[in-house]
């Protein structure tokens, strides 16, 4: 079972109210290399892999969901008393007209999440292949965001979670590795 | 010097219609170079850890807009 | 309109720096096993968060659902602020 913290991973803040840099966050939250998308990922991909990765999966994809409040938050303070003509003018008449401020799983240009998102092939090379190209990916997706804000608080909380994106990608490296390496043998450093 | 940004020029059309950016670059972050991790890497203080969003060193690798690197980024 | 002290905030941060060291050492320990100084950093932050999060809580209400914290009188657990309120 999953325990619920009631604290962020990291502490969020936001420097402005500005509906249009929540629109470019929600790819992080809905879209195809976001949170969402990397916690289902890796939890599911568990049931079918060798027991030596089965912890690294399981802890990464419970990090990825205290990243997806730390996105839902960023949206939420960025959205949080916008008026709807605020939101018409950041692009974000469409959302409004279906969700009012509410949050939702969709990508930065609406596109509602879909399972297609997230492979689960049962071969643990493919797999952990799979979960470095999304880490990647994500770490992208981050640099991209940062290029297009010029909220420094925003962005101190975005590194954040690009570097998260390093270091995940750094452990599933390893844990091909350890899927690669002959029984018994000793890695050497 | 090692960097972990990276670049490349591409081609320059003379019938480009937007103002040419000479020099692209992109990130090759430290995990691509470190292999298995060895031990007692040096590491952040906690609070220090948090705010580089690792706790090892060598895997610290933040990224700045041009914006805030015309501002010289963020103090470590 | 409520307001949320200062000293929450810095409690806060302090729990979110050795709850991120224990982090990085559960993911590194995962494909480490075997590294004993990490398991000894790793059980000491354990012991650390421990008394940050009793510190934490007897001031600002339970951070854990199912038992793993304790509830004051009247039921506090939905009391806000929620992390994304603050």
């Amino acid at each position: 079972m999953w325990i619920y913290e009631k604290k962020l991973q990291y502490p969020v803040r936001v420097s402005t109210c500005n509906p249009t840099l929540a629109k470019y966050l929600i790819e992080q939250y809905g879209g195809a290399d976001g949170e969402l998308s990397a916690a289902l990922r890796y939890l599911n991909q568990r049931y079918s892999i060798p027991d030596k990765v089965i912890g690294l999966l399981t802890d990464i994809g419970t990090e990825e969901f205290a990243h997806l409040e730390m996105i839902a938050t960023m949206i939420y303070k960025l959205t949080k008393d916008a008026t709807p003509e605020m939101m018409k003018a950041a692009g974000l008449g469409d959302h409004y007209s279906n969700h009012d401020n509410a949050l939702f799983y969709h990508n930065a240009a609406g596109v509602p999440w879909t399972a297609s998102y997230i492979q689960a092939k049962g071969d643990p090379i493919a797999d952990l292949y799979e979960d470095i190209a999304a880490e990647e990916k994500a770490r992208a997706t981050y640099q991209w965001i940062i290029n297009l804000s010029d909220d420094p608080d925003l962005n101190d909380g975005l590194r954040f979670l690009r570097e998260r994106e390093i270091v995940h990608s750094q452990r599933f490296r390893e844990a091909v590795e350890i899927l690669k390496d002959e029984q018994g043998k000793k890695k050497f450093f | 010097m090692f960097t972990h940004y990276k670049s490349y020029c591409p081609v320059v059309s003379p019938f480009d219609p937007c103002k040419p950016i000479p020099e692209k670059v992109y990130s090759t972050p430290p995990n691509l170079y470190i292999g298995f991790q060895p031990p007692n890497l040096p590491q952040f203080t906690p609070l220090e850890a948090l705010k580089a969003g690792t706790l090892w060193k060598p895997f610290y690798d933040p990224y700045f807009n041009p914006f805030e690197k015309a501002k010289g980024g963020l103090p470590r | 309109m409520k307001q949320i002290p200062a000293e929450y905030y810095e409690m806060l941060e302090q729990l979110q720096a050795v709850d991120f060291v224990l982090v990085e050492l559960q993911l590194y320990l995962d494909t480490h096993p075997d590294d004993l100084e990490a398991i000894k950093q790793f059980n000491h932050y354990a012991k650390e968060r421990k008394s940050l999060k009793k510190a934490f809580e007897s001031q600002f209400g339970p951070l854990q659902q199912f038992g793993n914290s304790y509830s004051g009188h009247p039921w506090n657990w939905n009391d806000p602020p929620w992390p994304w309120q603050v």
